[in-house]
């Protein structure tokens, strides 16, 4: 319990963040900025899991837990992510995502 | 006496085949020749022993020549719907395993001779070997199914010897015509057999020709437009047979099938395959004779009588040899058809059916004898035009001798086989109908005398100045001339009553002397008006033929038979029947899968453009899917 902050500010912030993730990612025409905001639905979404599991569940730590697998999870996904623009980079000399559609139909 | 032996007769000639047409590269054609050869000399040895212990031996049982069936279940459908396979040894049976083996030997001896240098030599015995096969399955065959699988098989042996030399168009066209008007005949034929095995109760000759069967008895009890529908199908049946026997007026395919080399005409267009159909009719004859009084048989006997003088009429014009020969092997045929359709059944009255197995044999004979001999003259001077030839006595005496005897045995000059086997279908035919018997005269005065035109034309007349000087063919060549020549002159001495007859009885058949006289009396005026015309060169023909005007014209261009097939065919079937046909299913039934094709290709063209590549999009889409499946969701169960 925080207090003088209910649950709902604190879930109307993830949610802010998810969505500014969410438009982020179909928005952007840079594939790093469009990890970046990969990275913020997984930040958005690991806020909830430790917020819900405090003020639901105060005795079980399950969510807490869970947003420091998210972390690490984030992170394996972000170094291979970025292997992968690497290489892209290498083969076309850019990061648009633009240039990325010579595999359609 | 167990007769299954006879079953290797049609299978050598078979495993004869197999093995040429297998290594048709891989074997010598000196080698093949002796294959084929030997193996034709083993049936001809089974043949006439086979013949020699049933008409010697155990054929006869008292008075009656028995029948031996050795038969296999072939296809097993139900309990009473079933085929069989088999051999089927009775008197016309073995009969014609004489003559086929016979002619098929001397044509594979001659072949050897004829066919050398050529580079389809083995295909050639390979084929001819099929053809043996098939002649004596058919020969052999226990039921109707049976003789009909064997039918179509000699079908596709001539179609293949006719058209051997495959890069001249007129022998593909000719095969074409061969196999396309006789196959056209074997529909009515398979009818026939399915109408006769519905209405009989079965495929087997012993049950069908059994006098006290179901079939001859109770004929009456199924009519269909005022005839018994026995009779229907003995017509069809007989529409068949008269197919592959080049009745009129389904005779169109055989002058053109001389385009063949000569001793497939020999064999299969003169001696065996077509006789084919007079086979038929005899192996049914009990059937002919008894249902609805003979009905059929009448039919048989005026389609037999009308191709004999047909036949006969145009053969005087032509000026192709073989054509020529092919027209009196029409004529011939029709004959033995006209025998037939005369007879009665027992004892003396089946001298109609004896004597045209009689004729069939003595046929087979001499105009195997006379195809060879046109062969050898072809094989000396390379041409058929009886225009180019003239005074070839001198230069091939062996042929020109046996040419002669053939001649005469068709003439039917007294003490040839011809005189007696032609003696005996004019008493039948005298017996039991003027009219035929008046047809079957006039048609042996015209036989004489075509005969003699080309002998005159060929040995005689006008003295040919030969780029190169003719020669006579090889040993090979003359060896079955001059057996055949043999046999033309002793077949007619061989008492045809005693062993082949209607009712399976021996009886005796005497020489009418009047009847006789008549007949030679008109072949001897056919041969003196030929030598007149044709032993010295002369324009006298010229005259004659001039004088008979467009009926002459007529006869040489076949009474455009060919030109009235072609207008029904060409005008009448493809433009009015099959073209709508066509346009059909062009239109309609290719347009409606053309469509179908179309409008998927058309379609993907459209909706191709989603798969964009955009990784943003698929995002997109998939978020959208999300949000819209979490608003149905909340709809559903939240609100």
């Amino acid at each position: 319990m925080i207090q003088g902050i209910s649950i709902y500010e604190i879930l109307t912030l993830t949610s802010a963040i998810f969505f500014i993730g969410v438009y982020g990612f179909l928005t952007r025409k840079n594939l790093i900025t469009m990890l970046l905001s990969i990275e913020l639905i997984l930040n958005a979404s690991a806020i909830n899991f430790v917020v819900i599991n405090k003020y639901l569940f105060p005795d079980n730590l399950q969510g807490v837990f869970f947003s420091v697998f998210i972390v690490a999870v984030a992170a394996a996904e972000t170094a291979l992510a970025v292997a992968i623009v690497i290489n892209l980079y290498k083969q076309i000399a850019s990061v648009e995502v633009k240039d990325t559609e010579i595999m359609k139909y | 006496m167990d007769f299954s032996y006879t079953i290797l007769i049609p299978l050598i000639p078979l495993a004869v085949f197999l093995l040429l047409g297998i290594n048709y590269n891989r074997i010598k054609p000196a080698v093949s020749g002796w294959i084929g050869s030997l193996g034709l000399l083993v049936t001809l040895v089974l043949s006439y022993y086979t013949a020699y212990q049933y008409f010697f031996v155990v054929g006869k049982i008292g008075d009656v020549y028995q029948s031996f069936a050795t038969q296999w279940r072939w296809m097993n459908f139900t309990d009473t719907l079933y085929i069989d396979m088999g051999v089927l040894i009775d008197q016309i049976s073995v009969m014609m395993l004489v003559v086929v083996s016979t002619i098929s030997f001397m044509v594979h001896l001659y072949s050897r001779g004829y066919m050398k240098g050529d580079p389809g030599y083995t295909k050639f015995f390979a084929f001819l070997s099929l053809f043996t096969f098939s002649m004596m399955g058919l020969v052999l065959a226990v039921n109707l199914f049976q003789i009909y699988i064997f039918w179509e098989l000699v079908g596709v042996s001539s179609f293949l010897l006719i058209g051997y030399y495959y890069t001249k168009p007129s022998a593909i066209a000719a095969a074409k015509k061969a196999f396309i008007v006789t196959r056209f005949a074997d529909l009515g034929f398979l009818i026939g057999i399915l109408i006769i095995g519905y209405y009989g109760g079965s495929y087997d000759f012993a049950v069908l020709t059994d006098l006290e069967g179901s079939v001859i008895t109770n004929w009456a009890s199924t009519s269909f437009m005022g005839l018994s529908v026995i009779t229907w199908g003995l017509l069809l049946i007989f529409m068949g047979g008269a197919g592959k026997s080049a009745m009129f007026p389904l005779h169109i395919w055989l002058p053109d099938a001389m385009e063949g080399p000569t001793p497939v005409s020999a064999l299969i267009h003169a001696a065996t395959m077509v006789v084919a159909g007079v086979y038929l009719v005899a192996r049914l004859f009990p059937l002919y004779y008894f249902v609805e009084d003979g009905y059929a048989l009448n039919v048989v006997a005026w389609v037999g009588a009308f191709s004999a003088l047909f036949a006969a009429i145009i053969a005087l014009t032509q000026n192709d040899i073989k054509r020529v020969l092919a027209f009196s092997t029409m004529s011939q045929i029709g004959y033995m058809m006209l025998a037939l359709g005369v007879s009665g059944y027992s004892g003396h009255d089946g001298l109609g059916y004896m004597s045209s197995m009689f004729h069939l044999f003595t046929h087979a004979m001499f105009k195997g004898l006379l195809f060879l001999g046109a062969g050898s003259i072809i094989h000396a001077i390379h041409s058929n035009n009886l225009q180019d030839m003239g005074g070839l006595r001198k230069y091939m005496p062996i042929t020109h001798i046996t040419f002669l005897i053939a001649a005469l045995s068709i003439a039917g000059f007294p003490g040839f086989a011809g005189f007696f086997s032609k003696d005996e279908i004019l008493v039948a035919a005298f017996e039991h109908n003027k009219l035929i018997y008046i047809i079957g005269v006039l048609v042996a005065g015209l036989t004489a005398f075509y005969m003699f035109r080309l002998y005159f034309g060929i040995f005689w007349g006008k003295d040919t100045k030969y780029e190169h000087k003719p020669h006579e063919s090889p040993v090979s060549m003359t060896f079955p001339l001059v057996f055949l020549a043999f046999m033309s002159v002793v077949a007619g001495y061989i008492h045809f009553s005693e062993y082949v007859t209607a009712d399976h009885m021996s009886f005796e058949a005497h020489l009418n002397y009047p009847l006789a006289a008549i007949a030679v009396g008109v072949g001897l005026l056919g041969i003196l008006t030929a030598f007149v015309f044709y032993k010295k060169p002369g324009n006298l023909p010229e005259k004659v033929s001039k004088g008979f005007g467009s009926l002459y014209h007529w006869a040489y261009d076949k009474f455009y038979f060919d030109e009235l097939y072609l207008f029904i065919t060409k005008e009448i079937i493809f433009k009015r029947i099959s073209a709508p046909f066509a346009w059909f299913d062009r239109k309609v039934v290719d347009g409606t899968m053309n469509l179908i094709g179309n409008s998927t290709v058309a379609g993907s063209e459209k909706i191709k453009k989603i798969q964009s590549g955009r990784v943003q999009d698929y995002a997109f889409a998939f978020i959208a899917g999300v949000v819209v499946l979490a608003m149905i969701f909340i709809y559903k169960w939240i609100i």
